[in-house]
């Protein structure tokens, strides 16, 4: 059962609507809120007059800072440490100010839209460039000096140094956040949509001086999260608020435009990097600078030097990450963190290398394999990247791509590799399995489907251990009344809560096979509780991490260390008159561990190569520099992939294999894997068939106009 | 969203008398109910005009082609009439939106639309000078991020671009619109939109007192306030072949950066007559008329094209961000009249 392509168990609720959502619960007495954001980026609420707004028919409340309770202190998860609706002060523009509650949702925009806000503005800042501040570390992206880099680089045969920007993207999730909070005296109840439900009890717990246990959240299917649901933001926060003062239970639904303020986003990312290596190709030094954009308190690294520590074997490396600090929202982890930024970076100044030795690009990173861990050196716990190369170049025929023709009408036609890899991260996950006297079971974690297939690949695994159909297992999920499976971010759900429900099962089996005094090997589950007269077996199994810790990066306190690899191979064309790029096709063969389902695994990994797509040719949110405020809060202007800009020939090869040491299960997270090395590819894919090197995405038509006229 | 009544008229003679102030028509919706969304139109009355009967028809009569204004955007360029003597209106229409868009949205109501300028577009409270959005607030594109906006015709108080891609075919084709208000009367839509430069005349002309908006850089058309668009007569040339090419960071579902219309007529390899306009490089489509002028006797390549196309670099008045527009526009104006003249 495990390694087959089973279609989505969950895919006829959803295509028939049954599927419930968030927003989709409507309780009795609800009152819809609406959140008015503030209309600067810095500065200060001078006065917030909400009587016109209270007179709007069906308005019942309209809360301010000045009358919202104090929150208690929170930490992480709450993604935000200085929560908003607590004081006059303005660090981003649309952070809420005010909150309209009415009978209504067309009562409560009317409302908001009679708020007046006025506010003493400051001149905001926006990113300009400078060297950054150390940021407080987070145990992820810490800088690294080892081995004399100026001197290796001064000595070098061959050098690249160039400076590579990704402009702030914003996740936009086909459903935006929406939070229905209930409260039954210190009871909260949150249907939400969110990537790790069991984030929200302690987050909640800390503002409202309850106890966690007493905060429930109900949450089977989001709307797609890339990371901007995975902590708790602000408005969860202030739904329960609202939904306590107001002693009826608040629905709140964000904007599009709103999402853009009110959640995270990738940050804007500066990398300067410089490789040196000998003349036959083999690295000798590598530095790697980063700098990001942050919120004015609040910080996000992201932690594109993680991949200057895995990918290469490098005897030299200097490593930095910095932040700068601007009036926007703060940025969050994005589908691909750290390595989607870094291997933007690292894999176009790889291909540029490869240029200078005229040598294919492929033999340069053949030639700098890292055997072991560069940093720690470790074994790697699993490591088939040479296999994925090989397979991925034979399927694209990028050993013989010279004899393929570089024009078509009037396109040019490019070529371009990059490699992948991606940090593993791992969370501790628990889940049950409760076997039936009727050969069925049912698999209860409280997961949650974001559109990945975890809720089809939880039964997979559970019927594969147990040796029944897939249609024999339902699964109950979504809740965190049931056991804690861990977040659905970091790649990491499949490995977690997959192997807690292999081990569930496996304890399940056991237990049957004690009391029916039979071998595990030759059990008949069903037939032997029949005998014995026991209706149900509950089964429990957990996937823990060294020191019972909360979450593990790289394999850090294990004998191995842990990543997923692969190797993306492209062909664009470019219309060099009218500066288009278009992608033709598409190979991406990777090595992460154990399939469990190709298909839904082939999914993730080409919807991963679209999504950086998006960000290799025209995703960008920008920040207008005298307001501060992101200048677009919505799609019309800010444009993602459609189906018209991608081709059928998407090629998704995954190298057999099973890592027992990443988990029991075998496997290790795609999710983040297929969103890195893409944007490299297709600027070394654009430099092959015009000849100009773009170091700025997205790859635009106008700054291929700009090069190829001038 | 503020309350609103709504009334559906049977006839053009209907819904032009039943406009009054703070009414507005409304056909597909598909941008109006946008407007309303983002506090940019208030209506209180909609004046539901997609249910006229006979105006959505589409015929030759005589050497023109008639389009009915509330035929939709798909019917238009899935039509054979529009297909065979108006190509460059068909394939503008299909390339515009998405096709669940182009099911709704109507001819008529498509060359209404209102620029994509994102400081425009923005939600409210507006957070920025628009004068478009609030007069005399001033036009914080002006020296913002413009990387989109207009290289031709644009003023200080407005560099927005117009982006319906039929507008620019029906211009390059010598169209008119078959307006009516009080009366009956066809407007040319080579002079249907104006650039900011040509508000700016209009408001001086108009002095106190008149039917104008309240400030220059709301007036984006000759369509006076009580006037509703009926239909369009296109000319029919025998023998001329036209194409549209529309240039987007992604190949559906979105604006041009810029986009070409162009009509070819030739005689023994030699033009005999072209024209040509430009989108979103200005508020009006652009009728690039010294370059058609310079085109006829000469033939269909590349050099000859070029050479015709030098006077934009001339004109064009970029801002900024947006240098990047002149030379495609005139990238994509070689490849539009090539596709013209058939040569791909």
């Amino acid at each position: 059962m495990i390694g087959r392509s089973i279609t989505r168990l969950e895919g006829h609720a959803k295509v028939t609507g049954k599927a419930r959502y968030a927003a989709d619960n409507n309780l009795a007495r609800v009152l819809h809120a609406v959140l008015v954001g503030a209309p600067i980026a810095n500065g200060r609420v001078l006065s917030i007059d909400t009587e016109a707004a209270q007179r709007v028919r069906g308005v019942v409340r309209v809360l301010t800072h000045s009358d919202m309770p104090r929150f208690g202190a929170v930490s992480f998860p709450s993604a935000i440490l200085k929560l908003p609706m607590q004081d006059d002060v303005i660090r981003h523009e649309g952070t809420p100010v005010a909150i309209v509650l009415a009978e209504s949702l067309e009562s409560a925009e009317e409302g908001a839209g009679a708020v007046v806000v006025r506010a003493r503005s400051e001149s905001p800042l926006v990113p300009r460039d400078s060297a950054g501040e150390t940021p407080v570390r987070m145990g992820f992206g810490e800088d690294l000096n080892r081995g004399d880099v100026p001197g290796a680089l001064q000595r070098a045969a061959h050098r690249v140094e160039q400076r590579f920007i990704q402009p702030a993207r914003h996740h936009n999730p086909m459903e935006p956040s929406a939070t229905v909070a209930e409260w039954f005296g210190d009871t909260l109840f949150l249907y939400d949509s969110v990537q790790a439900g069991f984030n929200l009890p302690p987050v909640m717990a800390a503002v409202f001086g309850i106890d966690a246990k007493n905060v429930r959240v109900i949450a089977p299917h989001t709307g797609g999260g890339f990371g901007c649901k995975g902590w708790v933001w602000p408005h969860e926060i202030l739904a329960a608020a609202a939904a306590r003062v107001a002693g009826r239970p608040v629905k709140l639904v964000l904007t599009r435009a709103q999402m853009y303020a009110n959640v995270g986003y990738q940050p804007l990312v500066r990398q300067d990097i410089a490789l040196g290596c000998d003349a036959e190709g083999k690295l000798a030094a590598l530095r790697h600078d980063v700098v990001n954009t942050t919120s004015i308190v609040e910080t996000w690294t992201e932690a594109a030097t993680e991949i200057s520590r895995g990918l290469y074997a490098v005897p030299a490396l200097q490593l930095t990450q910095r932040v700068e600090r601007v009036h926007a929202n703060l940025p969050t982890a994005m589908r691909a963190p750290a390595e989607g930024p870094g291997s933007w970076a690292l894999e176009s100044a790889m291909d540029e290398l490869a240029l200078l030795l005229r040598m294919d690009p492929l033999d340069l990173r053949l030639a700098n394999y890292a055997q072991t861990d560069p940093v720690h050196g470790k074994p790697w716990s699993s490591n088939k990247l040479r296999e994925a190369y090989a397979e991925g170049a034979r399927l694209f025929g990028w050993r013989e791509r010279g004899q393929l023709p570089r024009h078509d009408g009037p396109w040019r036609i490019g070529f371009g590799m990059a490699a992948c890899t991606m940090t593993t991260f791992r969370h501790p996950a628990a889940a049950r399995v409760r076997l039936q006297d009727d050969g069925g079971a049912v698999v209860e974690a409280g997961t949650h489907d974001i559109g990945t297939g975890t809720t089809t690949i939880l039964p997979q695994i559970c019927a594969d251990t147990l040796g029944i159909d897939v249609a024999r297992v339902s699964i109950q999920h979504g809740d965190t009344t049931l056991p804690d499976a861990g977040p659905v971010y970091g790649s990491s759900a499949t490995m977690g809560v997959g192997s807690a429900v292999m081990l569930a099962a496996r304890d399940a089996l056991a237990k049957v096979a004690r009391l029916a005094r039979e071998p595990v090997e030759t059990l008949d589950f069903a037939a032997a509780m029949r005998r014995i007269g026991v209706a149900e077996i509950v089964g429990d199994g957990r996937f823990a991490l060294p020191g019972n810790a909360s979450f593990n990066a790289d394999g850090a306190g294990t004998p191995d260390a842990m990543r997923t690899w692969g190797a993306v191979f492209l062909e664009v064309g470019v219309d060099p008159d009218l500066g288009l790029v278009r992608l033709r096709r598409a190979v991406g063969s990777y090595s992460a561990g154990r399939i469990v389902n190709p298909l839904t695994a082939r999914s993730q990994i080409t919807g991963g190569i679209i999504w950086e797509w998006g960000k290799a040719t025209m995703e960008q949110s920008l920040q207008e520099p005298r307001h501060g405020r992101w200048l677009a809060k919505n799609l019309s202007n800010v444009a993602i992939p459609v189906n018209a800009d991608i081709p059928a020939a998407i090629t998704v090869h995954f190298v057999e294999e099973h890592d027992e040491h990443a988990s029991p299960l075998g496997a290790k997270g795609i999710g983040e894997l297929g969103a890195t090395g893409v944007a490299a590819a297709v600027a070394n894919a654009v430099f092959d068939a015009v000849g100009i090197r773009v170091r700025e995405l997205p790859i635009l038509p106008s700054k291929l106009i700009r090069d190829l006229s001038s | 969203m503020q309350n609103f009544s709504y009334v559906s008229a049977a006839r053009p003679e209907e819904a032009v008398k039943a406009l009054g102030r703070g009414c507005a028509f409304i056909a597909g919706g598909t941008e109006l109910l946008n407007w309303m969304r983002l506090g940019i139109a208030t209506p209180d009355t909609l004046i539901d005009i997609g249910g006229m009967e006979g105006h959505s028809r589409i015929e030759r009569t005589g050497d023109h082609l008639i389009i009915g204004a509330l035929a939709t955007l798909n019917e238009v360029g899935e039509h054979p009439l529009v297909r065979a003597h108006a190509t460059v209106l068909a394939d503008a229409c299909l390339k515009a939106a998405s096709p669940q868009i182009r099911n709704r949205a109507t001819l008529g109501g498509n060359v209404l639309q209102k620029t994509r300028c994102a400081y425009f577009r923005s939600e409210t409270p507006l957070p920025w000078g628009c004068n478009k959005r609030s007069p005399g607030s001033g036009c914080a594109a002006r020296d913002g991020l413009n990387e989109l906006h207009a290289v031709l015709g644009w003023a200080d108080h407005c560099v927005a671009t117009h982006p319906s891609d039929p507008a620019v075919a029906l211009a390059c084709l010598d169209a008119s619109a078959e307006v009516m208000g009080k009366r009956r009367r066809m407007l040319p839509m080579t002079d249907f939109h104006v650039s900011q430069v040509e508000a700016q005349a209009m408001f001086k002309a108009a002095g106190t007192g008149s039917l104008l908006p309240a400030h220059e850089a709301q007036i984006e058309t000759r369509l006076a306030r009580d006037e509703l668009i009926l239909a369009y007569h296109i000319p029919i040339h025998d023998g001329e072949r036209s194409a549209y090419l529309k240039v987007r960071e992604r190949e559906s579902y979105e604006y041009a950066l810029v986009s070409a219309a162009a009509t070819v007529a030739l005689d023994g390899g030699l033009i005999t007559r072209a024209r040509i306009a430009l989108g979103s490089v200005a508020q009006k489509p652009w009728r690039l008329v010294e370059t058609e002028a310079a085109l006829i006797g000469r033939r269909l390549v590349r050099e000859e094209i070029s050479a015709a196309l030098r006077t934009l670099f001339e004109q064009a008045r970029p801002l900024a961000h947006n240098e990047y527009k002149v030379q495609l526009a005139a990238n994509a104006a070689l490849r539009a009249v090539l596709a013209a003249g058939g040569v791909s």
